[in-house]
Formats: structure tokens, sequence, C-alpha cells
């Protein structure tokens, strides 16, 4: 019989896990806000008429996604595979070490999917404003 | 440090004589202070937390009769019940009340009670810290809702915009009283949720790892850790607010450069955070009022958690949208309405895991989860109403209108007040060991219920049919008058409904106890015994699950015989155990300290600085800062970094732990860490005000008579000294250790001295210049920065000379050297604010 995916060894379950990595993923999505807001309440204040063209925001904004969407990715990724760690039976709320990294990396890896839906919504505006009106 | 140790002779926990020795100890050590003055110095927070709770309960009640008489006045239109000013002050100090003084509060008072019962330990780390932070809470509170009646309540609504509330003659002492009044409890709520955060992370029971956290607690943990990020916007606000008030600094005065929105921005940047922070720990009560009725595990555990941070970090990027209608880019309203909707995601996350725990579980009817389920329905409309006010058109017709009363009331009497009632009804046996009439409490319910809904659904039409908030009255022409005598109708109702609630409590004491765990919980808490004693837990259990009652065999048995952990108290002192953040193995025992008139004192001469700022009284206000340094100094040296007189001490089961800690393993480091991250916060409201000025100035810093400075050079010389200071401090404690006392002593005077002159050096910059900061805003913002950098470096002297003198006096030594590892955080973060003030203040203005 062959051995199950999860039971090989990975490299992602060495990286230490603590309370600072379970928010990695809502942390890229407040970077990445403050990116976006920053840029445009900082260039909007600065100009002299409403109308000015935020120039070069749109780009900007899209670099700043795809950076912050793979950094959350990332933290998934590593997240998921941690979570499916072998060893302890199910339901996996036992007070085992492999249980506590299993809650901690499925908690990971819930954040990393409300920071990406966050992310995307974040971007969206970019979409339909492209002044300081 | 955990050794096995062969010359130490176990107790031997079958013998009922040995038992019952332990128990006199314990209740010997653990009495409450007794006589009609001492019986208030007590710190333990069954006490502590039933007397916060008790008057966070008669604030709300206190505020509940303001809106009674607002609705009164409103029932008919063009009624002249009160004035218009009476008015102004009902609505604002009835806002203000319910925030500062109940909605915070109560959650901090239910958690110093819960707590500790939850993760088994003694009580909480600082328990002289609880005790200061309630009598901070009850003078202050005390102080703002008695002003109503000397005619002097503040009556700029509850988030005092200016440029009304900082001219001093179109706003009175009301205004002061709000800022410096709630400002002084803002404090001890920043007390509370450090010790909350020491207490989750730190003082669980052994083997209770992150996973096998009570729900409470990771809830409680994530609320103080937004408290810490939300509070300080709000306190650089009010620094900002008063130094315009008191001394014509013109923030937010546009003619001199200032500008109002800043206020909006830093007042909302706590306002937003705030409502979740309400919400969050009521909720918290229904993660545990659930499984308990519902006779099984709460369903996806992780989800809650994710639901509770992520939670917290949206509702960090949701403050613009209180402020939609200012006239901001629409691009950025859309980033907030953005965040307003993703927001929506972690908050119904966990009401779908409530259901679901109901829907797989056994369910038990009851009174508290009468209540849950109904505060879950009024949470949702409230809920929905918000996705509708966070479309940034559809706020722009309901902005100031009843609409928006409507709705937040919704969310707050379904995300707070309800499931606050749940959480009385559920753990009122935990507290005074006797159930609530459950035939009462469903009477109060649904009176409760109804009345809610008929004072608040009106709201809604009455404010889409054009009424807006915050007036005294209306004409009756705008044909509201029947909508809003249905509102008055209701919360006439809704006020039966609490009295009753009211009546229930009062007859409490004639009932019977009712019998331990009376719902068949199974979470720590429920170990209470209906005649509770003073010492928290018998015996600090080892904890294998979630819910230990129901599955750990034999469990309550072996608590009670002290069958764990620390169930003596040999050396006749306050003791609980300190764990590991991710893994809770033991690491410690700490010493708590005891009943103490020094909090008592600490508070009442904090009271003194901000009361007599309000009436001007300055000479006297420095007098009562003078005294608050004594007192905390006095309270300091005397009560903590005990050296102990074992190093080590056995708490069962062949594990020998130290008694003293230093550095990051240590509670009072966290302490520190967690204080100066507040403090860091604040700070950062500040650097944020300077950098909005210079955005909404095309020549900032500006140029003239008065306006020139601090120029490059005394900036430097700050930064350079302060740096000093921070090496010196760093250089001691490094030497100290490796026991060169001498040197360490010696580094800790250079360090003295150094940050004291980067103290006069950071002042010297705008001194020199002649900055003027009455002229302009810019003149003013640097000057805050200034004094800000200054008055912490002053902090700073005081700290190193403290630790200079423990060391010289004896109190501190090599091994154990907590002060010098605690003060070095503190000049970390100095250190910090230098190298930000005195390079923006010193350089910016070359690149701007």
């Amino acid at each position: 019989m062959t051995e199950p995916k999860s039971d090989r060894k990975h490299w992602a379950r060495d990286l230490k896990v603590t309370l600072w990595t379970l928010i990695v993923p809502p942390t890229i999505w407040a970077v990445h806000f403050l990116f976006c807001y920053l840029w445009v309440a900082v260039t909007c204040a600065k100009s002299s008429t409403p109308g000015t063209a935020l120039t070069g925001f749109p780009l900007a904004t899209l670099i700043a996604t795809i950076v912050a969407l793979l950094g959350i990715v990332a933290a998934g990724y590593i997240a998921r595979v941690q979570s499916e760690t072998p060893g302890d039976p199910a339901p996996h709320e036992q007070g085992t070490a492999i249980d506590r990294l299993r809650f901690l990396a499925l908690s990971t890896r819930l954040l990393a999917g409300l920071s990406f839906v966050a992310v995307i919504f974040t971007a969206l505006p970019v979409i339909m404003f492209g002044d300081c009106r | 440090m955990t050794t096995e140790s062969t010359q130490y002779i176990a107790p031997d926990q079958n013998n009922p004589a040995v038992r019952k020795g332990q128990e006199d100890r314990l209740r010997e050590v653990w009495k409450p202070p007794s006589g009609w003055f001492f019986r208030w110095t007590d710190v333990n927070n069954n006490r502590i937390g039933v007397w916060y709770t008790l008057t966070a309960f008669g604030f709300m009640l206190f505020a509940g009769v303001l809106a009674l008489i607002m609705r009164t006045q409103l029932a008919v239109p063009n009624n002249d019940l009160v004035t218009a000013n009476t008015f102004n002050q009902l609505f604002t100090l009835h806002g203000s009340m319910m925030m500062f003084l109940f909605a915070v509060p109560m959650f901090e008072a239910v958690s110093i009670i819960l707590l500790p019962q939850l993760l088994g330990a003694r009580d909480l780390p600082f328990p002289r810290l609880s005790g200061f932070g309630y009598w901070s809470f009850l003078i202050g509170g005390v102080f703002v809702s008695g002003s109503i009646f000397f005619d002097a309540a503040p009556d700029g609504g509850w988030f005092m915009y200016p440029p009304l509330t900082t001219r001093t003659d179109l706003s009175g002492l009301g205004a002061d009283i709000w800022m410096l009044g709630l400002s002084f409890i803002e404090v001890s709520s920043v007390a509370a949720a450090v010790e909350l955060i020491v207490g989750v992370l730190k003082c669980r029971p052994p083997g209770m790892r992150l996973n096998l956290m009570p729900l409470y607690a990771w809830y409680i943990l994530v609320v103080a850790v937004m408290i810490l990020f939300a509070f300080p916007p709000l306190i650089a606000g009010d620094v900002l607010f008063e130094m315009e008030r008191l001394l014509n600094w013109p923030f937010f005065n546009a003619e001199k450069g200032g500008d109002p929105l800043l206020w909006q921005h830093l007042f909302w940047i706590f306002g937003h955070p705030e409502v979740y922070i309400v919400f969050l720990p009521s909720i918290a009560l229904f993660a545990m009022l659930i499984p308990t009725f519902a006779q099984r595990h709460l369903l996806g555990y992780p989800w809650i958690v994710l639901a509770a941070v992520g939670t917290a970090f949206l509702s960090f990027g949701l403050w613009v949208h209180h402020m939609f209608t200012t006239g901001l880019p629409k691009i950025s309203l859309a980033f907030f309405a953005a965040a307003s909707e993703a927001v929506a995601i972690p908050t119904g996350v966990q009401i779908f895991v409530f259901i679901a725990t109901l829907w797989a579980g056994n369910v038990k009817k009851s009174t508290p989860l009468l209540y849950a389920s109904g505060s879950l329905a009024v949470f949702v409309i409230g809920g929905l109403t918000g996705v509708m006010v966070a479309v940034a058109p559809f706020d722009w017709q309901a902005h100031d209108t009843y609409f928006i009363v409507a709705h937040l009331h919704y969310v707050l009497i379904g995300g707070t007040l309800l499931p606050l009632f749940a959480g009385l009804y559920y753990y009122w046996p935990l507290v005074t060991g006797k159930k609530l009439s459950d035939k009462l409490g469903r009477i109060a319910f649904w009176i409760m219920f109804v009345g809610m809904n008929l004072t608040f659904f009106p709201m809604h039409l009455s404010g889409l049919l054009g009424m807006p908030r915050r007036v005294f009255t209306y004409p009756e022409e705008l044909g509201i008058g029947g909508l809003n005598l249905a509102s008055t109708a209701g919360s006439y109702m809704f006020a039966l409904g609490v009295l009753i609630v009211c009546i229930d409590l009062a007859l409490s004491p004639r009932r019977p106890k009712a019998p331990r765990n009376p719902w068949n919980a199974g979470t720590l808490e429920w170990l209470a015994l209906p005649d509770d004693e003073d010492w928290g837990i018998r015996s600090v259990p080892l904890i294998e699950s979630r819910y230990p009652i129901w599955d750990q065999k034999n469990f309550v048995q072996k608590v009670d015989e002290g069958r764990f952990f620390l169930p003596d108290a040999e050396e006749m002192r306050r003791e609980s155990i300190i764990t590991t953040v991710l893994d809770a193995r033991p690491l410690q025992v700490i010493r708590l300290g005891t009943p103490s008139v020094k909090p008592m004192m600490t508070a009442v001469a904090l009271a003194g600085v901000f009361i007599l700022t309000t009436y001007h009284l300055y000479i006297w206000s420095a007098v009562s800062g003078v005294a608050t340094l004594a007192c905390v100094l006095w309270w300091l040296w005397t009560g903590t970094a005990e050296i102990p007189e074992k190093p080590t001490k056995h708490i069962g089961h062949g594990i020998e732990v130290p008694l003293y800690t230093s550095g990051p393993s240590a509670p009072g480091w966290w302490a520190m860490f967690i204080t100066m991250m507040a403090d860091a916060t604040a700070f950062s409201g500040l650097v944020f005000g300077y950098f909005f000025f210079w955005t909404i100035h095309n020549d900032f810093p500006p140029s003239g008579v008065g306006l020139n400075g601090p120029g490059v050079f005394w900036p430097m010389v700050a930064l350079a000294l302060t740096l000093t200071g921070w090496a010196a401090t760093v250089g001691a404690r490094e030497v100290h250790r490796r026991c060169n006392v001498g040197a360490g002593r010696a580094l800790l005077i250079v360090g003295i001295v150094a940050t004291l002159a980067s103290l006069f050096a950071g002042l010297a910059g705008p001194w020199y210049s002649g900055l003027d900061p009455e002229l302009h805003v810019y003149p003013a913002i640097v000057w805050t920065l200034a004094i800000w950098t200054a008055v912490h470096a002053a902090i700073g002297v005081i700290m190193q000379a403290y630790t200079l003198a423990r060391s010289l006096a004896g109190k501190m030594t090599p091994i154990y050297d907590a002060d010098l590892r605690n003060i070095t955080v503190y000049h970390h973060f100095l250190a910090l604010t230098g190298i930000v003030t005195f390079c923006t203040i010193g350089l910016f203005p070359g690149v701007a």
C-alpha cells in the first residue's frame, strides 16, 4: 500500500508556528489596504482640483494586489500543509503538539481565505474610479 | 527549569488531615480584608469583578433613564418637557455613558470575574492593577455622569465634533469633563486590557494549549489587543483637543491651519473598532453557553478563531464609513465601503457556528438560551441595515437621520445588551451560587424583545421620512408623530423588562442555593462551589480537553482533593502558575498582590490630575501628579519583583519551577511590552496628525515669524542623546547579567545623564527657534511631538533611577533582574519614539 500523500515529509511542516504566523494573512490585507488608501488620500489632498487623475494608481494597485495575493496564497499553502500534519486521530481536538499545530494552521488557512477575498474587495474600486472626485 | 527533585517528599493527598491543613492555609491566605474601610482594599478578582459589574450595571440604568427622558420629550410634536440645551446633554451623556461607562467596562468586569475561573488560575496576574482600574473607573464615571446634575454635562454628541466643541465660547465645561473624565477611564481600560492579555497568554493551567483554550478566552485576547490599538488614537485625539481648549493650540481650527476632520479620523479609528470591542465579548458568552445547552462540543472551533481575528483586523479598516458625507474622494469611500461589506463575512461565520452547534446538539431549552437566540435575531437585523449604510450612496441619504439611530441600537442591543442578559442568567449561579427565576427571566425577555422592536423599528421609518438625529423636537407637519409615539411606548416597555430583571436580581438573596454546576457545563469555571471559597481553585488542573468536566475522568474530584498542581500555600503566600504561551508548560509560580490601599490611593491621586485640570486648577493638578508618581513608586517598590526566600518551588507531580523569572518568560515583562504597544499607538496618532497637516497644506512647514523651526541641530543632538541613553540601558542589562554589578550601575548613571540631557535638547529646538504654538498648527504639532517625547524621556529617567536604587538597596541582583529587563523594554520604545520624533521634526521639513 502506498503511503498517503499527507504522511510524507514536507518542508512547510518544519516552519515554526506561533501566534504571530496566525496573523500574517490579515496583516498582508492591512498593508495592502493602507497602501491603497494612503496613495489616494495623499495624492488627492495634495491636488488643487477634485478632478485630478490618479495617474499610475491603477497599475500600482494591480501590482500591489498581485503581490498581496501571492503572499496570502503562500501563507495559506504553508498553513494547508501544516493543517494536514499526520499523526493523531480525528477530530484533532486533543492536547497534543500535532493537534495544536493543526489548529493554528487551520485557523491561519481560514484567515488566508478571508484575507484573499478582502484584498480583492479593496482593489475593486480602482475599476470604477480614476480621479479624486 | 523543570527538574525532578530527590529530597522533596510530596504531600499525601489521600490523607484527609493533610488536605484539611492545605485548605486551612489556603483559606487563611485568601481571606478577604475586613472592616468598614479596609474591606474596600480587597483586590481578589471575585470581589473586584463583582464591584466592577455592579457599577457598570448602575451606570447602564442611569443612562437608560436619560434615554427615557429623551423618549418622553419626543413622544409628541412640539413638546417642551426639556429644553434644547438639556436635550443635548441627555443624548450626549446617554451615548457616552453607554459606550464608556457600560459596554467596555462591563466586558472588562465580566472578564475579571470569569477569566481566572475559566483558566483554572487563582487570580489574574496583577490583582492590584484590577483594583486600580476599578477605582479609576468608579471615580471617573461618577465625575462624568454626575455633571448632569449641575447642568454641566457634555452636550456635543458622544463623538464631540470640533469646532463646536473646541471653541470655548460655544461649549462650556462639559466638553472638558468629557475629554478629561473619559481619558481617565480610557487609562483604566488600557490597564484592564494589559491584565487580560497577560492573563490569557501566561496564566493558563498546565496542558491548556492554545487549541484547548475556552473560546471566551480567545475572544478576550482578541478584544484586549483591539483595545490596545483602538483606544490610544482617541487618547492622542484627546490630548490635541484639550491643548486646543486649554492652551489655544489650533489643531482643529481651520483659520490657523488646523482641520476638524483630523478629530473625526482619530475618533473613528477608535470608534469603529469600539463597536466590535463591545460586540465580540458579548458574543463570546454564547460560545460558552451554547455548548452547555446543546450538550456537545462547539462545532467549528477554528472558525470562531477566524471570526474573532478576522473581525478584529477588518474592523480597523471601516472608520471612514462614519465620514461618508465629509467630502472625501469617492474612491477613498469605496475602499471603506468594501471593507465594511467584507466584515459581514466573519461576523456571519460565528452566527452559523452557533446555529450549527445547536442543530447538531441535544438542545435543552433555558432562559439564557432564549436571550441568546433572541439577541441573534435582533443583531442580524442591525447587521443587515449595517450592510445597507455601508453602501455610500445610501448612507448619504440616511446619514444623521433616525435610520442610523435604529441601526446602531439594533446592533448594540442585539450584540451587547441582550447577550449580557443571557450571560447574567447563565453566570449568576457561578457568582452567587443561586439561580435566577426562569419565569421572571422569560417574562422580562419577551417584554424587552417586543419593547425593543417597538422602540427602534419605527425609527427606520421616521429616519427615512426625514427625522434628523439629535433634535429635541419636531413639527407636527412632518407626519412622524405616530411613529415617535410608538417608539416612546416601546421604550417604556423595554424599561419595564429591565425593571423585572432588576426585581429578579433583588429577590435573589432570598432564594436557596443551587447545586454545583447547575447547567451541567463542561468548562472549568463551573468548578466553583455554591459557597465559594476565595482561593479560586483548590488545585490547578492538568487540562487534556476543551471540556474537562465532561471528558476527563474524575476531574472534579481530583481538583477538589488537591490532586493536581499547587494544592497548598505552604509559605502563606497568594500564588498562581505561569505557563508558556503556546503549550502552557509550567514556567514559574508567581506571588500575587495582596489587599492594599495603594491601588485605591493611586487612582484617587490620578483622578486629581484629570479632575483638577478640568477646573483649570493647574497647580493642584501638578501636586496630584507628583502624588500619583509617589504612589506608583511606593506601590512598585514594596510590591513587585520581590526576591523570593528560595529559588524554586514544588507544585506537585515532581515538577519544580522557579519563584522568580525575568525577561520574556515573566508576566511583568509582557505587561511592559503590551503597555508600550498601546503607548506607541497613541504616539503614532500624533505623528499621523503631523503628516495629515502636511497633506492638507501646500506650504508645510510654513515660514514666517514664530513659524520657523525647530531646525536640524537640536533635534539631531536630542536623537544622539536618546540613543546614548538607550545604549547605556541595554549595556547595563548585559553587563549586569554577567555579574558585573558595578559596571551595570555606572552604565545606568550614564543612561540617566544622557536621557535627561535628551529631554532638554529635544525641547531646545522649538524653544530657541521661537516656534509659537498659538499662531499656527505647524508649531503646535511640533511642540506636541517634542513634549510627548520629553515626557517619555522623563519617565525613562525615573525608571533608570528607580532601577539603580533597587540595585543599591539590594533588591535587584544579576539573577533577580526583572526591573532592569523591564525598563530596557521601555527604553527600546523610547528610542523608537525619539527616532520618529526627531527625524520628523528635524529632517522632514528638508525633504517636504
